[in-house]
């Protein structure tokens, strides 16, 4: 099975970690035995899987069941939060992020982040999208193609490209949602990391975004925190799902990852009962 | 257990006939027009205006009260020969009332206060609302706002005999007199420090965790979040301390009182002694100017200065702030 892979570069190679990661080709990012604290509160325990390149993968579960904990800690986000701790180890073509003298600041501009609710800075459209380059000192011959290609690639560009100069602020919820990925991909990311776009758009931007993931695809590696089981059936190529375990002594709520697979075998045939009660809807 | 039913489903309909419930707990029937004044509202109505009536009327009596005795001096002496004559010497024989040497005065114990205390207090407050801890900003906060709350005297004599005396003439042995614009102008500084820190802060902290987010994201660090995107963010706040500012070193008093010299002359460089608009007010306040004679209006002149000067200031800083905030 490994043959085929043989002449791929390490990282690039199958993993052989979890049982269910076995068959992801090319895998660009991979969780290995992690858990994540708050302090003493552990949220998110013993997770394993991995991001195929170019592919989208959604994060599943009921609330409080540690799916956006996990994806913050893929970028390093968590760093930001007081007490907050990732065990295990998180690779990115190979390499530990939470390694000794990695830089944050650097993991954070490879894995692009977009947020639940738009948060576009209050400045121009133009600004908005020229900030990551500035700021990550990117070599670029043209601004103003950079702005515009990546307004492009989000699909924003013919709506905004005769108010560059405007404050982003005054773009509706959709379009500052598509800024903001427009902005994500300014500075070049591998991965963009979504943690439930849609989650305040009404269904109309959310189709927009869907459609634009499916663009985006074809550049970037997509993971997808969503609440919304038909939004990861509709984009996801794999699908993994988790959910909340109760502590028996404390109480304490820990997320466990439960299954993870391609999103058909997750939606058509889950292996855990615990998947196919939360899918039918029956919890959750 | 059928009689207890039976009464309540009469209950019920009775209800239902006069139109609302009649059970003994909740809130009592009323009808939606009785238009009830609720009396401990008013009261309270009542309260509130007053206390926003005595804030305005004090403001329209402070003006009347500078106005009249100012319009009696601008009787005697031309407004351009207030203005912009250079010769300040209201009590001598050949009287003369130009405000220039004053107003230089001012201008450098201000400006060298906004030196000192603008990045020092920005600074403070960017490390209060970026950098520091929620632990760490809860402990220095308090700290830092206890500074402001010294007596302005203790900073006069601070000023006077340390700075001046001991730092300025002793140890760095500077070509100065018993005064200067500098001493008084960097102990004003320190004296500000937390009052922009203070308020740049409230601003900077205001400003959501999601535009921070969002610049981290991009592979910001934290500096760059700080100044690029909080600040600008928090500039109308910002504005307003720096605005606050300016106008506590605009007036403050006690300071330029002890420690930058009582002689009205043209400040040439911050080395030099001189008497601020402020400082003029203090010392012939505490004079024997009679009441209604020209020395005594010049105070009300020289009031109304003050007043006009830190009003121009903060019509600036509102123009300023619509023209470059960043409105989240």
């Amino acid at each position: 099975m490994a043959s085929a892979h043989d002449d791929a570069p390490m990282h690039l190679r199958p993993m052989h970690t979890g049982q269910v990661t076995d068959h992801i080709a090319r895998p660009i990012m991979r969780v290995e035995n992690v858990d994540v604290y708050y302090g003493d509160f552990r949220a998110v325990t013993e997770v394993n899987l991995a991001f195929g390149l170019n592919e989208i993968t959604a994060l599943i579960g009921p609330s409080g069941c540690g799916k956006s904990t996990l994806l913050r800690s893929l970028n390093r986000m968590n760093d930001l939060i007081d007490g907050a701790r990732v065990d295990g180890e998180i690779l990115f073509h190979g390499e530990n992020i939470y390694g000794k003298g990695v830089d944050p600041i650097e993991v954070r501009r490879r894995i692009g982040m977009v947020f639940q609710k738009p948060n576009p800075f209050p400045k121009s459209i133009y600004d908005n999208i020229a900030y990551g380059p500035r700021v990550t000192g990117m070599k670029v011959d043209s601004m103003d193609d950079l702005v515009e290609e990546s307004l492009t690639r989000a699909a924003l560009w013919d709506e905004v490209k005769d108010k560059l100069k405007q404050s982003a602020i005054g773009l509706s919820g959709g379009q500052q949602q598509r800024l903001c990925i427009a902005r994500a991909i300014s500075v070049r990311p591998d991965v963009i990391l979504m943690d439930e776009p849609c989650a305040s758009l009404d269904p109309i931007a959310t189709m927009r975004i869907e459609d634009l993931m499916q663009e985006l695809r074809k550049q970037y590696t997509i993971v997808i925190v969503t609440h919304n089981m038909q939004q990861a059936a509709r984009v996801a190529d794999r699908t993994a799902f988790f959910t909340a375990q109760v502590s028996e002594g404390t109480g304490a709520r820990t997320g466990v990852l439960v299954e993870y697979g391609t999103t058909t075998q997750i939606f058509e045939d889950p292996k855990d009962q615990r998947t196919e009660d939360y899918i039918s809807g029956r919890f959750g | 257990m059928l009689a207890n039913t039976t009464a309540s489903v009469t209950e019920a309909t009775t209800t239902a006939s006069t139109g609302g419930p009649t059970t003994p707990s909740g809130h009592p029937q009323r009808s939606l027009f009785a238009g009830r004044a609720r009396p401990g509202e008013a009261v309270i109505k009542l309260g509130l205006r007053l206390a926003a009536t005595v804030a305005i009327l004090t403001t329209i009596g402070i003006i009347i009260a500078l106005l009249v005795p100012a319009i009696g001096f601008f009787r005697e002496v031309p407004v351009f020969d207030f203005l912009f004559g250079d010769r300040w010497a209201p009590r001598f024989a050949d009287a003369s009332f130009g405000v220039i040497p004053l107003v230089t005065a001012t201008l450098w114990t201000t400006a060298i206060a906004l030196i000192v205390s603008v990045p020092l207090g920005l600074g403070a407050a960017i490390l209060l609302s970026e950098y520091a801890r929620p632990g760490v900003r809860k402990t220095l906060k308090p700290i830092l706002e206890l500074l402001a709350g010294v007596p302005t005297v203790v900073y006069g004599l601070f000023a006077l005999q340390f700075i001046q005396a001991t730092v300025f003439r002793d140890w760095l042995q500077l070509d100065t007199g018993a005064f200067s614009v500098l001493a008084a102008g960097l102990v004003m500084g320190i004296m500000i420090i937390p009052t922009v820190a203070s308020i740049s802060e409230d601003a900077m902290s205001a400003v959501p965790m999601s535009l921070r987010q969002g610049s981290f994201a991009l592979g910001a660090n934290r500096m760059q979040t700080s100044l690029r995107v909080v600040f600008p963010a928090a500039l109308s706040g910002v504005m307003a301390a720096v605005v606050l500012g300016i106008s506590r070193a605009v007036g403050e008093t006690m300071i330029v009182a002890i420690a930058a010299g009582n002689q009205a002359r043209i400040v040439g460089g911050p080395l030099e002694q001189g008497q601020t608009m402020t400082g003029f007010i203090a010392n012939a306040a505490l004079g024997d100017s009679r009441v209604g004679s020209l020395e005594y209006d010049t105070l009300y002149a020289v009031g109304l200065l003050l007043f006009a000067i830190t009003l121009i200031v903060n019509f600036i800083s509102i123009r300023l702030v619509r023209r470059f905030r960043q409105a989240y």
